[in-house]
């Protein structure tokens, strides 16, 4: 016991000496936290459109209008050039094409029924699929407008007039920002407490300390032990700083046990900071540690359905992500901030995270040589 | 010049001998394009829905009927309360529901309107509008059928294009990302460690008491890295078009021309770290931890720009990698020429200037 007090006030004077990691730990998460979640935004607003009105007519005109009058579109331009509209997409001006036949006005009142067509820059596929869903529905509601104004009756008595109500639970507002602070603090914890440990140990590989302990008659255990709880405390201070900032600069604060939320975090960043540990101790270099450890790091943070849905994954993507410990523990992260989850109900999630963090703080032991 | 030679045989030595780091280079590029063109979809489907009708009839089954046939979503067992639903949305059993009022039939019929609700959990904004619309929209469809038998006036049919991407493919929008993310990794972050490593170990100071110029030591570190880059663009570029199907429009000598500038762009940044550095601990959270981020996020690789308040705009404009994707989709995706990526192209080598210019200051300062 007491060999691992030394060991772990070894480890700490090392890092606070170091020059970059104490300012990461207090100015990472300001930083990430004050920027970043205001870049990520799926919201698809202000879409550039170009109307190619070949109608000119009172009924194209005012379509038009009410386009313009639309939160989601800014007009771009009104012309009677298809190829010219079609210029400014390719040139990025203009998102979204709209085209109006010159015979629109006639067919709507004498055929009752009209063609439009619509083309959208899909090179980022939620901006056109949304661009082209809103341009739809105002064309919809354009039709059902006009008539109204010819019988106001025809709807009620004729059509079964179903109306839909959507109610949006856990983030009425739908921010994004709200969706993604948890999702942030749990990718800040990953890429401190993962890559941090994986330089350690081959740290003292390459100056050559690792001798020195290794004539020591500290045991395995405690070596990595020792070189895991640092991270842990790092871990835990920078998830407190998150909790915080979080809270004061968005007003966004744990609706479900908090208990909880650090019990997961504590699992979590034991087993992230052993895999750290496990990397290190099979890399002779730190380069070799780094390049592993950025690997693994990339793809565990891709398939934890962080950025994207694990249920639109193929079956061996979500195999992956099953296995992965981010995506569980973000799934706890979410749960327990918008869900107002509490601990029974994530005794699942948090037993999948216990059984990583002592496979891999196991396999961090019995990978270690004493003797080299 | 054999001195150079020299050199840059020097290197390749090291990073040959190194296996392990080779392989991981040469094999990274493959899984993330395996990964982000295979598991990574923005689509949303497997939508786990649950239908709350309180009195079951004609109107309601065909609804269900329509949900149950959706390629998008899976019918979940029919809750038998409201509070069931909620229950089983906060505990993330299912995605959204469709609850039904009592008499829903008879109201349509009587009275003509009647209303349902559905409830998402919007967690996700994203998915959360996306399957509400999906929703809306097949109960929109059933509608219509119900009403094609009366005459209704003022229908206007909308005929849609998805342009430069017709078959909604994620992948059109992830691989000029994946370029950037990738090449701008291993050559910042590789040039960056194996400079400073010297100087950890000491040998840079061998280096610099030989005569060769320090400029010319610099260069002959990046020139294996350059090699490395060229071939995973080789694979990148192959493994897109034959695997992911992602054709290359445009012309392919203009995309390997930007490619090559931003490799070089990559370098120089690494050689800027590497002259401002001490030790590879530092070299490597500044340009592992301190790139990838904003790469990741600011250079509108996953999420549009065009969404992003002004002053990260700004922001983003200072990510060399921003550039470099908005040309490569240019180029790449739709298929445009070199007139309209003269600004990227311009930016990129402004960019180069100046930190080439900053790291050869850095280093005459180092030498006194």
């Amino acid at each position: 016991m007491r060999t691992l007090k030394y060991l772990i006030e070894k480890e700490f004077k090392q890092i606070w000496r170091n020059p970059i990691i104490p300012k990461m730990i207090l100015g990472y998460p300001v930083m990430v936290l004050l920027i970043f979640p205001w870049a990520i935004n799926f919201e698809v607003k202000n879409i550039h459109i170009n109307i190619v009105d070949q109608n000119k007519s009172s009924y194209s005109q005012r379509l038009i209008n009410k386009i313009d009058a639309s939160a989601y579109f800014i007009v771009n331009d009104v012309t009677t050039s298809y190829e010219s509209s079609l210029q400014d997409m390719e040139s990025g001006k203009c998102d979204i094409i709209l085209e109006i036949p010159s015979s629109f006005d006639e067919s709507l009142v004498k055929e009752k029924n009209a063609n439009i067509s619509i083309v959208a820059n899909a090179l980022n596929t939620t901006q056109g699929l949304l661009g082209n869903n809103y341009l739809t529905e105002i064309i919809t509601d354009f039709s059902s407008d006009l008539r109204f104004e010819i019988n106001p009756f025809l709807i009620t008595q004729k059509a079964h007039n179903l109306e839909i109500v959507p109610r949006y639970r856990y983030n009425e507002t739908l921010d994004y920002k709200v969706f993604m602070l948890p999702a942030f603090i749990v990718l800040m914890i990953t890429l401190i407490c993962g890559i941090l440990p994986s330089l350690n140990v081959v740290l003292e590989k390459e100056i050559g300390t690792i001798h020195q302990i290794n004539t020591t008659p500290v045991s395995k255990f405690n070596f990595i032990l020792a070189k895991v709880i640092p991270y842990w405390i790092i871990g835990l201070i920078i998830l407190t700083i998150s909790i915080f900032i979080t809270w004061i600069l968005f007003g966004l604060f744990p609706s479900g046990s908090i208990i909880a939320l650090y019990i997961a975090s504590v699992i979590f960043i034991l087993g992230i900071s052993a895999l750290g540990i496990v990397i290190s101790n099979y890399s002779d270099t730190m380069q070799q540690s780094m390049f592993l450890v950025m690997f693994f790091i990339l793809i565990i943070i891709l398939l934890s359905g962080m950025f994207t849905p694990v249920s639109s994954m193929p079956v061996w993507a979500k195999v992956i992500a099953y296995v992965n410990p981010l995506t569980h523990f973000i799934e706890i992260m979410r749960l327990i901030y918008l869900k107002a989850n509490s601990f029974t109900d994530l005794l699942r999630p948090m037993g999948v995270l216990a059984l990583f963090a002592l496979a891999f703080n196991g396999w961090a032991v019995l990978s270690y040589k004493k003797s080299s | 010049m054999k001195q150079f030679i020299a050199f840059v045989k020097k290197e390749f030595y090291h990073i040959s001998r190194d296996r392990r780091t080779m392989l991981i280079l040469l094999g990274m590029p493959v899984v993330q394009i395996l990964i982000f063109g295979f598991a990574i979809n923005m689509e949303v489907q497997n939508i786990r829905i649950a239908i709350f009708e309180p009195q079951a009839d004609v109107y309601t089954q065909d609804i269900k009927a329509r949900v149950e046939a959706s390629p998008y979503f899976i019918l979940k067992d029919a809750p038998h309360s409201i509070q069931e639903v909620d229950e089983r949305l906060r505990k993330g059993e299912i995605d959204i529901a469709l609850i039904f009022p009592n008499n829903f039939h008879d109201d349509l019929i009587h009275s003509g309107t009647s209303q349902a609700q559905i409830i998402t959990d919007s967690s996700d904004p994203n998915i959360g509008t996306i399957s509400t619309n999906y929703l809306r929209a097949i109960i929109g469809k059933q509608q219509m059928e119900w009403m094609s038998l009366q005459q209704i006036p003022y229908q206007i049919n909308v005929t849609s294009k998805l342009h430069y991407n017709p078959e909604m493919k994620s992948a059109y929008t992830f691989v000029p990302g994946i370029m950037g993310l990738v090449l701008m990794i291993i050559c910042a972050i590789m040039t960056s460690i194996s400079i400073v490593r010297e100087k950890e170990k000491g040998t840079m100071e061998v280096l610099l008491a030989s005569p060769i110029k320090s400029t010319t030591i610099l260069i002959s570190k990046t020139i294996p890295y350059l090699a490395l880059s060229i071939v995973n663009l080789a694979t990148i570029l192959l493994l897109s078009v034959y695997v992911l199907k992602v054709p290359i429009v445009g012309s392919l000598f203009l995309l390997i021309f930007v490619s090559i500038l931003f490799i070089f762009l990559s370098l120089s940044l690494g050689l800027l770290i590497s002259t401002l550095v001490q030790t590879q601990e530092v070299a490597i959270i500044i340009s592992g931890i301190g790139l990838m981020m904003p790469v990741l996020i600011l250079s509108g690789m996953i999420f549009p720009i065009s969404n992003m308040p002004v002053v990260l705009q700004w922001l983003s404009a200072l990510v060399p990698a921003r550039w470099f994707i908005e040309a490569v989709k240019k180029i790449m995706i739709q298929g445009l020429g070199f007139a309209s990526v003269i600004k990227e192209v311009s930016i990129l080598i402004g960019m180069i200037s100046v930190i080439v210019l900053l790291s050869i200051k850095k280093i005459k300062t180092r030498l006194e």
